[in-house]
């Protein structure tokens, strides 16, 4: 860990000021936020991330869990993951988001996690966090260690040749699935970055994670009025059944005419550099019959593109089956 | 004083503290943070160590830049080959109690890299922080040379290595002909095993803290199994006297193995503190406990020939194991395969293959953990094979004595652990045929195995200090890495001076008391254990005497063997109201504590006549998610024939934690090489697994009933490994149940189930 000053906002305002004219992205910020800490002072004590000034966010409030005008709930940036899942509305609305969040990390790390730090939580790849190997992530140029190395837990979908990682969040997967929107606040005022948008593939630039600019504080996550919650499921395949991060993981969400699809999403985590979704597998299950053959044709269509790793081929023929299995146990059909 | 052969009623008497469920003694201490360890000794003025590590796995220094990290105030000095002080050339000065053939590894000593995360600078500083800040500013240019970290591609330069470690028996020589007999087999298997590289991973890390004392001595809090062990490397590296150092380590946080041979964070710690004269700390970080011993990955052939009514007609089992290229590990995998079962043609191989890596290590049940799975699957191959059930396979070919040798075993009730095991488990209900348990998505399969350790016995010395109150102190220089060894030592001492648990106090992890053997390979209750007894039991003549040399006393002129110790006092058997209690006792014999010593010595010439070994059996249930590939072990049971159990509180403890472990080791434990740059990915409890609480369901352990006059004075053969050594091999052997997959890579993750 390098030396580093910290600050103690106690506005949002004041927040944005001490990010104040700082160019580029978030993730390259020398003056960063920290939330409940659990990945950012990770990094820093191993010396892959040297922020220059942390700025503690962790009074601002923004941790309530409200009623928005389109139905929907607004997630507080600051609202801890543990009282997310558990929040009765998640719950009764958005099973798919609670069992996500659930399904991330352990009890302790759920307690300190917070929403707005959960979208920006870092790759867990082993090169990343090694500082005596090379990584373009963490240091642009230096080439990427997993793409010859150890890829078993490796990208996919949508990896560049720069860089490889995965996404680990499971709750972006059904934030993905569910069309979340992202509030910002930055100098010009709000913003909202659809979900889709916020995350982005390595291509060349594989040190930048998402596309909040470095003078901006996420402050709420805005969850739409469809939660689906009669037809939805989130499903983490993973080394262990507990505190690993995913393999694969899928958020299955359906709504049906009986046993007719009438909309589906679709969501990926564990395969790409964010959670990864296909327009075109999602628009392909409506109007099918709920059944496995036309799961396993979603499937295909979502992961016509995949390209293998030296040690994860075996991740295709799993999310295969991962979406078969979400889909299934989320339109009610029996597995046989 | 070699320690008595037990008498019987002594240990067995009702009352008695030997065999019962003595909550751990140290409890207390260690839930509310009591118990001190290594890196938690504190004194003024105390410097913190970092340690910075090599980036190349093989190659050389060329230029460490300190300028920056030393300009910092605050950090006191930075430690390299450049500017060490001077050392020992010769290998012996750098040898400890566990310490292999060859050239040991000498931290700082030159500027060559041998192994990837090599400690290749000491940064020490006023606090841990600024050390660790430091070391982050420390420049190093290296030269790589090529390295070699495939045991695959390194195998074809396998070698035979000799007796080449304390302990170690090279196979034995073929008996019959094994590879015509497994040629001319009715039925035959023939199947390759791998065993990834497993870290050992204990809780606490490896930590030192040197204390210095004006006079230039040292007190050494070090994380150890065995302080002697510490002192013996201090000295000779450092050219100390051992009256300048003291190693007090009363707890370690759990060490497998780990502990067994001095780490490089001693070396540093002792380094800073003789040379800067103030008192040092060093502690490992998680990933630099990847840096140095570790279960060696190997490859294993097992070939298995029988004839149609099961009767083994072959055996064959080749290892091959890596090894560092400065010292030749080596430990037991093949030799039990020769063991087990009765079979006529066997052969044996085992090799090592150099790698550039650090020199593996003793991890819980070395080798026994690594090939007795291969056997155990093979032979549950070799059953399916035959279309028998795997339990009537092994009875089949079971045997009392040991084919390796000729010698019968002091004692083995593994016919005990099959049977109480197979019922504990219903194992009788199993359907034969793979893939016929199936619960909806989830393949049902039920697996079973065996395992056996060696039972040792090595010398060791206690002393004890009985006060005119009835107290008792008993110590040795053993350590207590977690199996409870201050409990079982403080049960053996209450026993047999007849005292209440709370009178009694037992002292261990200082080398001020006397001489004990490292702990490990599940000795600890027979060393020290027999030593404790023939302390106690010298005491309890010596009280015996004394009463009886009272005249006016009511024991006059009775034998130590005429009497009973219970609740503080001497009792004649002939008749209880002829009592005195200790206290009267010493008072009518002017005597204000009663202090001896006593060295137990194994009975060399009776267990040179046998075969000493803990056996188990284990049954093992999992299910298979037949979509995903992922594994639950809803189900172990495990019995174990280990003679006499001091403590079965404790030892439940012991064989839980162990299968535990050898659920990691069937299913998740794996350190990842990435052989471009020579280096474990994984190091950190992140990304390198063991299995969590969400993976580990019912245990069951059975301690069957077995009677062992031999192995010790105690009858008790010790717990610490038995209970890791078969799991893996009943939990793949389960897996082949469920799915009809036969996987022999360990461990066996999601993947290799679905690509098999
Ligand atoms: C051992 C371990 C296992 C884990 N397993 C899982 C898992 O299985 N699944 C999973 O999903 N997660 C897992 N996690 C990750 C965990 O979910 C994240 O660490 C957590 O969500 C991060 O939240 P935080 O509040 O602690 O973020 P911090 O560490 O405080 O911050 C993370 C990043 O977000 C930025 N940030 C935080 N809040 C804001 C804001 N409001 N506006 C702008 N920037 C902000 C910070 O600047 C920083 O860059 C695991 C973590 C650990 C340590
Ligand atoms: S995959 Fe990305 S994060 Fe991992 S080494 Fe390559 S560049 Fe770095």
């Amino acid at each position: 860990m390098r030396a580093f000053s910290y600050g103690r906002p106690d506005s949002v305002d004041a927040a944005l000021r001490g990010v104040a004219g700082q160019p580029g992205t978030t993730t390259e910020a020398a003056v960063k936020f920290v939330a409940g800490g659990t990945n950012l002072l990770d990094l820093m004590k191993a010396d892959v991330m040297r922020p220059e000034r942390l700025l503690d966010i962790s009074r601002l409030g923004l941790d309530q869990i409200e009623e928005i005008e389109n139905g929907g709930l607004r997630l507080g940036a600051l609202a801890r993951n543990a009282d997310t899942a558990y929040d009765a509305r998640v719950q009764a609305r958005y099973p798919m988001l609670s069992k996500a969040i659930l399904a991330g990390a352990s009890a302790q790390l759920r307690n300190m996690a917070t929403n707005g730090g959960n979208l920006l939580q870092r790759t867990r790849c082993y090169y990343f966090y090694d500082t005596g190997t090379p990584c373009n992530k963490r240091e642009p140029g230096t080439g990427c260690g997993a793409l010859t190395g150890v890829n078993r837990i490796h990208a996919i979908l949508g990896a560049s040749d720069r860089c490889i990682a995965v996404h680990p969040s499971d709750m972006c997967v059904a934030l993905a699935a569910l069309d979340a929107v992202v509030r910002v606040s930055g100098p010009k005022g709000e913003r909202t970055i659809p979900f889709a948008d916020f995350h982005r593939l390595p291509g060349d630039t594989p040190h930048i994670d998402s596309n909040l600019a470095a003078d901006e504080l996420i402050t709420a996550i805005d969850l739409p009025a469809e939660g689906f919650a009669d037809h939805s499921t989130y499903l983490k395949v993973r080394d262990r059944a507990s505190y690993a991060f995913a393999l694969v993981s899928v958020a299955a969400a359906l709504k049906l005419d009986g046993q007719t699809i009438r909309s589906a999403r679709l969501a990926l985590g564990g395969v790409a550099h964010k959670p990864w979704r296909d327009p075109a597998a999602e628009a392909g299950l409506a109007g099918k019959p709920a059944s496995l053959e036309t799961f396993r044709e979603a499937a295909r269509v979502l992961l016509r593109d995949a390209r293998v790793q030296s040690h994860n081929a075996f991740k295709i023929g799993l999310a295969e089956r991962a979406i078969v299995r979400a889909l299934a146990e989320a339109a009610g059909v029996e597995h046989s | 004083m070699i320690a008595k052969p037990t008498i019987p009623d002594l240990l067995d008497r009702p009352g008695s503290q030997i065999g019962k469920p003595v909550s751990r003694v140290d409890g207390r201490l260690k839930v509310t943070g009591g118990a001190r360890y290594a890196a938690e000794f504190n004194t003024p003025g105390l410097a913190h160590g970092y340690i910075v590590s090599s980036a190349i796995a093989r190659g050389r220094i060329l230029a460490i830049d300190t300028a920056k990290a030393l300009a910092l105030p605050g950090v006191l000095q930075i430690f390299t080959h450049d500017n060490r002080p001077s050392l020992p050339w010769f290998d012996r000065k750098w040898k400890d109690d566990d310490a292999p053939k060859g050239s040991p590894f000498r931290p700082l000593y030159d500027a060559t890299i041998h192994h990837a995360l090599q400690p290749i600078a000491l940064v020490v500083a006023e606090s841990f922080e600024l050390a660790r800040y430091a070391a982050r500013l420390i420049h190093v240019t290296y030269e790589a040379d090529e390295h070699r970290t495939d045991l695959r591609a390194a195998k074809a330069d396998a070698f035979t290595p000799g007796k080449d470690k304390g302990g170690f028996q090279p196979p034995p020589k073929p008996r019959g002909d094994a590879d015509t007999a497994l040629a001319e087999a009715e039925v035959s298997v023939d199947l390759n095993f791998s065993q990834a590289v497993e870290h050992h991973n204990p809780m606490e890390m490896h930590a030192s803290t040197v204390i210095y004392h004006n006079d230039g001595s040292l007190t050494v809090h070090d994380k150890t199994q065995g302080p002697i062990n510490t002192q013996t490397y201090v000295c000779n590296v450092f050219n100390l006297s051992t009256d300048a150092v003291r190693v007090i380590s009363p707890f370690v946080g759990g060490a497998f193995g780990s502990g067994l041979r001095p780490q490089h964070q001693l070396f540093m710690a002792v380094l800073a503190a003789t040379t800067l004269k103030r008192s040092v700390r060093v502690e490992l970080t998680r990933p630099q406990m990847f840096s140095f011993g570790h279960r060696p990955e190997t490859l294993q052939r097992v070939a298995l020939g029988a004839r149609k009514d099961g009767t083994l007609t072959a055996v064959i089992h080749e290892a091959v194991q890596e090894t560092s290229q400065n010292e030749n590990y080596v430990e037991v995998v093949v030799n039990w395969s020769g063991q087990q079962y009765r079979c006529d043609n066997v052969r044996l191989d085992y090799k090592l293959a150099r790698l550039d890596t650090h020199t593996p290590l003793d991890q819980r049940a070395p080798g026994a953990a690594t090939g007795i799975p291969a056997l155990e699957i093979a032979m549950d191959e070799l059953a399916a094979k035959l279309g028998m059930d795997p339990l009537e396979l092994r009875l089949k070919n079971y045997t009392d004595v040991d084919p390796n040798t000729g010698k019968p075993f002091s004692s083995k009730e593994l016919r005990a652990c099959f049977q109480q095991g197979a019922e504990r488990f219903g194992w009788h209900k199993r359907s034969h045929a793979p893939r016929s348990m199936r619960e909806g998505r989830q393949l049902v399969g039920w697996g079973m195995a065996t395992g056996v350790w060696d039972a040792m016995q090595g010398q060791a010395v206690a002393s004890a200090r009985l006060g005119i109150d009835g107290t008792l102190t008993v110590g040795s220089a053993t350590a207590d890495i977690g199996p409870g060894t201050y409990t079982a030592m403080t049960q053996i001492a209450a026993d047999i001076l007849g005292l209440p648990i709370d009178k009694v106090s037992f002292q261990l992890g200082d080398t001020n008391l006397p001489m004990a053997p490292l702990q490990g390979g599940s000795w600890t209750v027979s060393s020290v254990g027999s030593a404790v007894k023939a302390v106690c039991d010298r005491l309890r003549d010596r009280l015996a005497g004394l009463a009886a040399g009272l005249n006016d006393g009511p024991l006059k002129g009775l034998k130590a063997d005429e009497l009973i110790f219970a609740d503080g006092f001497l009792i004649a058997r002939a008749d209880p109201s002829w009592r005195l209690s200790i206290t009267e006792v010493m008072r009518a014999n002017d005597l204000l504590v009663l202090e001896d010593e006593a060295r137990s010595i194994p009975y060399y010439k009776s267990q040179m006549q046998h075969a000493l070994g803990t056996h188990s059996a284990i049954f093992a249930e999992v299910r298979v998610d037949e979509d995903l590939g992922t594994v639950q072990v809803t189900r172990v049971v495990s019995a174990v024939a280990a003679g006499r159990i001091i403590n079965p509180k404790t030892a439940r403890s012991q064989v839980l934690g162990a299968v535990v472990w050898g659920i990691g080791m069937a299913l998740e434990e794996e350190s990842m090489t990435d052989q471009r740059l020579g280096r474990f990915m994984n190091h950190d409890f992140g990304e390198y697994h063991i299995p969590v609480n969400a993976d580990v369901h019912d245990i069951d352990v059975i301690f069957v009933e077995e009677h062992d006059d031999i192995v010790n004075p105690l009858g008790a053969k010790g717990v610490g490994e038995i209970g890791i050594v078969g799991v893996p091999a009943a939990i793949a052997n389960a897996i082949y149940h469920a799915t009809g997959k036969r996987l022999c890579d360990l461990p066996i993750t999601l993947d290799k189930i679905l690509g098999a």
